[in-house]
């Protein structure tokens, strides 16, 4: 990850001015100014919530079910049903479990996520960060999977606490619905009745 | 939605009406409320709950405030995707300021009584006379303890638990016997207990004696108020008296606040918000605190995770599940050298072990479909007792909530070492097929001398070795010195004279147990003790 840093100064930059909101600060550093600008004017409504008040994942970025989209066969590869009728509904199901689970987390944890989900949604800073070309919605599973293990092993804190976010996020949104449990061989809770 | 009649289970808050217990929910007011009352408890949990059953038999009239919702065995479906949002602090997901730490509390009616795994254990003498030692608690030596742990094992129905260890803890039995050290069996707080293995997710049949159902509804039955999903925000005082505290509603999701406004007062105050809401709470209000103590000294039992394929079944999600420990690397190691370590085994459900494994893919995949055969154990690092294990430090951030900074040091990462090492050499010896250190690296081993050697080279450091922690302690340390503890040995704070803090923000270092028994035991003794002093006082006179 080191010598990508070194290759694409404007990753560091980006994610730092995003994730630590310090934008104008820090957006100056290493040269990416221009792309980290340019995501600002864009997002700022969206990415910079009022303390407090109600944001729901969809209004947070409304590109986030499509990098979920992207990244959730990666991640459970070998665990979703193969089966053409079953594996879309346990993609779609784990999406939804994942942004119920954003809305229950504390205001800040959410707009730090609503942050990472927009400048994944956002062309040149998900190339830059991800090496994913094409849109999330036709991003391959390759570059998906190039990306998340990039990210897993990143010495950047940032990247990696993204890494785990969404590991943490998705692995949980899968494993907790009871289609899951037959290819694990668990027969869920017992029952209570006498 | 479980049908209440149908159960075999006898719920004893649906008879909350009948018995006449004053619940108010904050998340459901039309408009602000005001109460008046002699003593108002922050917190539900094991502090809150113990001090509310004994404020109560003194006569006294308790408001017991709690941010999380009251779930009860009704509503217990044995599901983690209900369990963590509904009952866990941050859905179960709070982390450390680095996020390194993966933090479980709860946060609901009976905090983390309600959710714990009901391993009991009485403060280690070790712990008690370090603490006479260096903080200068003189009256806390194990056999003026031992009147107050015996007083609250009788009240939880804390015993010895005489069932067959599920095959998981079985297993470290086994392994550890293997390698020549010694375990013992973890007594419980249970009452009937039908063995299910679903502690952690609430007790849906009511046999774990947590506050939910033993000291809250016995405060509630002698009148106590019970307010839910009220958030604290802040004690108001002046000239060195608490003069209120202020509350918010919280929406029905319990992550934001609303409009509306609870304000109580009373003749004393309790914190026991738990050891990250109590230091909060307390930097909110902005307390005189002219040493600086409050919110350091924060400490976590950093607990690391050693997975095994074995070859039989294991069905470690199911059965009573923690049963059997060690104490050998906590009791033959000096106290105050090297960081010795506990070894438990933990319950194992699909989404616990699913956001453990590191990995992803195919790799991940294969070993979720290990889980009936998989044996866990878990490494508790007791940490306080070292210059070099100063612990964390809680701030507020500009919303008014709580961060834990707790840097991982090297002498943690020594300890998380040898602890990989020991659990690996127990996990072999009682059988297993391949052992996987839970590491970012997600390798795992098929031979003991494979495992030691990459032990003795892995990479440990903050988010690459996952550490987490069921046990928060300290932070508002109590002792005689106001330059080293915010509260005083009868658990006033130093600096108010009508504020308490009755919970394991107490604690001067970590206990090195579970510290369920640890804060039961000191609360009861300090509520008492408080109990005591407002008693003579005529009721319901305000200063």
């Amino acid at each position: 990850m080191r010598e990508d840093l070194a290759r694409f100064p404007a990753r560091r930059t980006v994610l730092i001015a995003m994730l630590t909101r310090r934008t104008f600060i820090l957006a100056g550093v290493a040269g990416g100014a221009a792309l980290a600008a340019a995501y600002w004017f864009r997002h700022e409504r969206e990415a910079q919530p009022v303390t407090g008040a109600l944001v729901p994942l969809a209004r947070l970025d409304t590109g986030a079910p499509a990098i979920i989209g992207a990244i959730v066969p990666v991640l459970l590869a070998g665990a979703l049903p193969v089966d053409p009728v079953s594996r879309p509904v346990a993609v779609n199901e784990t999406i939804e479990n994942v942004a119920r689970a954003v809305s229950g987390l504390p205001p800040a944890a959410q707009r730090e996520l609503g942050q990472l989900f927009a400048l994944l949604d956002f062309a040149p800073a998900r190339i830059a960060l991800t090496g994913v070309t094409s849109t999330w919605s036709d991003a391959s599973e390759r570059d998906v999977a190039a990306f998340l293990d990039r990210w897993q092993a990143s010495r950047l804190m940032l990247l990696r606490s993204a890494y785990d976010a969404l590991h943490q996020l998705v692995f949980a949104a899968w494993y907790g619905n009871p289609r899951s449990w037959p290819a694990i061989g668990y027969g869920g809770p017992p029952a209570l009745a006498a | 939605m479980t049908n209440a009649a149908s159960s075999p289970v006898r719920d004893p808050w649906h008879a909350a009406n009948a018995r006449g217990w004053r619940v108010i929910d904050a998340s459901l007011q039309d408009g602000d409320v005001d109460l008046e009352t002699d003593v108002v408890i922050v917190g539900s949990g094991a502090g809150g709950g113990t001090a509310a059953e004994i404020l109560t038999q003194a006569g006294l009239s308790v408001v017991l405030i709690e941010e999380g919702p009251l779930k009860t065995s009704t509503d217990f479906r044995m599901r983690e995707s209900d369990a963590y949002p509904a009952l866990y602090q941050e859905s179960a997901a709070r982390k450390t300021k680095d996020k390194a730490i993966n933090i479980f509390q709860g946060r609901c009616v009976g905090g983390g009584t309600t959710v714990n795994w009901t391993s009991s254990f009485r403060t280690p003498e070790v712990t008690l006379a370090y603490w006479q030692r260096t903080f200068g608690l003189a009256g806390y030596s194990a056999a003026a303890m031992a009147p107050w742990f015996a007083r609250m094992e009788a009240r939880l129905a804390i015993a010895p638990w005489d069932v067959a260890p599920n095959a998981n803890n079985e297993t470290l039995a086994r392994g550890a016997a293997g390698i020549g050290i010694p375990t013992a069996a973890i007594r419980r707080n249970v009452k009937g207990c039908w063995n299910l293995g679903y502690c952690g997710m609430g007790c849906p049949t009511n046999a774990k004696q947590s506050m939910l159902v033993t000291t809250i509804p016995g405060a509630l039955d002698r009148g106590a108020t019970l307010v839910t999903r009220a958030r604290a925000l802040e004690f108001v005082h002046q000239r060195e008296r608490v003069t209120a505290l202020r509350c918010a509603g919280m929406d029905s999701d319990g992550v934001y606040t609303t409009a509306r406004r609870l304000t109580v007062r009373a003749r004393a105050y309790i914190a026991a918000a738990g050891a990250i809401g109590t230091p909060a709470l307390l930097l909110r209000s902005r307390v005189p605190d002219p040493h600086a103590v409050v919110g350091k000294r924060t400490f976590l039992h950093p607990t690391v995770v050693s997975a095994a394929a074995m070859p039989t079944l294991i069905a470690p999600y199911s059965g009573a599940p923690q049963t059997i420990y060690s104490d050998h690397y906590l009791d033959t190691l000096p106290f105050d050298g090297p960081i010795g370590y506990k070894l438990e085994a933990p319950p194992v459900h699909p989404i616990l072990m699913a956001i453990t494994l590191p990995s992803q893919g195919m790799d991940h995949a294969r070993w979720m479909r290990e889980l009936p055969r998989l044996h866990v154990e878990i490494a508790l690092l007791r940490d306080g007792f070292h210059p070099d294990s100063p612990g964390g430090t809680v701030t507020i951030d500009n919303d008014g909530a709580p961060v834990l900074d707790y840097p991982l040091t090297p002498y943690v990462w020594d300890g998380v070492r040898r602890a990989f090492r020991t659990m690996a050499e127990i996990q072999f010896a009682a059988g297993a097929t391949s052992v996987m250190p839970i590491h970012d690296k997600g390798a795992a081993y098929t031979r003991w001398a494979d495992a030691r050697a990459a032990i003795d080279g892995l990479e440990l450091s903050p988010r690459v070795t996952p550490v987490m922690s069921a046990h928060v302690m300290g932070g508002c340390a109590f002792g005689p010195d106001p330059r080293r503890a915010a509260v005083d040995p009868q658990g006033r704070y130093h600096h108010l004279s009508n504020l308490y803090v009755l919970d394991g923000s107490l604690f001067p270092t970590s206990i090195g147990a579970n510290p369920q028994l640890s804060i039961y035991a000191l609360t009861a003794r300090l509520a008492d003790g408080i109990a005591g002093g407002l008693v003579p006082a005529r009721p319901r006179t305000r200063d």
